[in-house]
């Protein structure tokens, strides 16, 4: 394009009065090897423009939501607290059953060894009787 | 709006609104955060976005209200404003070397820009959008936009010739 028309489309981009058809033409035009000396500035501006047009978003989006969804983390802690809370329970009667068991059989062995302590001394009241009657035999 | 038509219709602009959030934010990471966040909440909302005329309009203004919430919030403290212009981590180097490039003498003079003015011109002359879409995502007169956009054109080329000039002399 010649250099007039330029420079008068260039005019009208700085009052910004260009169409979109028109600042393309000038981009087109100073991305080209042919431009005037006078005009260098632009030459910076529009290269600019064009290579900004250019960067990307890399990064992937996530639309579900990536922080911690507390609904569903509460409803998890809730059931965790109710599952322990019943287990400790059960190992609370257990531990007690336990214990009443332990102090049934205390109590058991001690009766146990009192009435042994008992049939002992019958058995020797049982002896002195038989020998009594070994001494002293008994007429029939 | 179902998936494969959220899909269709709004994921094409990502780079756009990606763009509009680096042009604001500065950094590459907040303004991957940013996208992030706004498509997240885009796909909250997908359910209303037919009742808009132009969704690319609406998230384009989204795009511009949520990075000025994340600049506003910036400032108040000033510890990750001054974070903010370290961490650009990855191609830092690149960068730095690009900065001294003339290309990025435009970035630059940009960023100096009002932020009305820094938007107007990535929309216009970075993304192209015609003045009405413009005027919708802005929500200014067309008149306004032209005003705004020819006093960022005019900046950009005084500052270019000025930097040049005494570049030379």
């Amino acid at each position: 394009m010649e250099l007039a028309n330029i420079e008068k489309l260039l005019e009208k981009y700085m009052e910004a009065e260009t169409s979109i058809a028109e600042e393309n033409e000038l981009k087109t035009y100073f991305s080209g090897d042919t431009v005037a000396p006078h005009l260098e500035e632009y030459r910076e501006m529009f290269g600019y423009f064009s290579a900004s047009k250019k960067e990307k978003f890399t990064k992937t989006i996530q639309l579900k939501s990536q922080k911690l969804n507390w609904k569903w983390l509460t409803v998890a802690a809730s059931v965790v607290l109710l599952v322990s809370v019943y287990t400790g329970y059960q190992k609370n009667q257990q531990a007690k059953a336990e214990k009443y068991y332990e102090e049934t059989q205390y109590a058991f062995t001690l009766l146990s060894a009192n009435l042994n302590k008992g049939t002992a001394a019958i058995y020797e009241l049982q002896e002195f009787e038989t020998t009594t009657n070994k001494i002293f035999k008994q007429p029939k | 709006m179902n998936q494969s038509e959220f899909l269709q219709k709004v994921m094409p602009f990502k780079d756009k609104v990606f763009r509009l959030a680096k042009r604001l934010l500065v950094s590459t990471e907040e303004a991957e955060d940013a996208t992030q966040e706004l498509y997240f909440k885009l796909w909250k909302n997908k359910s209303k976005l037919n009742d808009y005329n132009s969704i690319e309009a609406f998230a384009m203004t989204m795009t511009k209200n949520y990075c000025f919430d994340r600049l506003k919030s910036k400032q108040a403290s000033n510890l990750s404003l001054v974070h903010s212009n370290y961490k650009d981590g990855g191609t830092s180097l690149q960068k730095r070397v690009e900065l001294n490039d003339s290309v990025s003498l435009v970035h630059k003079l940009i960023e100096n820009l009002p932020e009305q003015q820094k938007i107007i011109i990535q929309l216009r002359d970075i993304e192209q959008y015609e003045f009405d879409e413009i005027a919708e995502m802005l929500n200014m007169q067309p008149t306004a936009i032209r005003v705004s956009l020819s006093r960022a054109r005019k900046t950009i080329k005084e500052q270019l010739i000025r930097q040049h000039n005494y570049g030379i002399s």
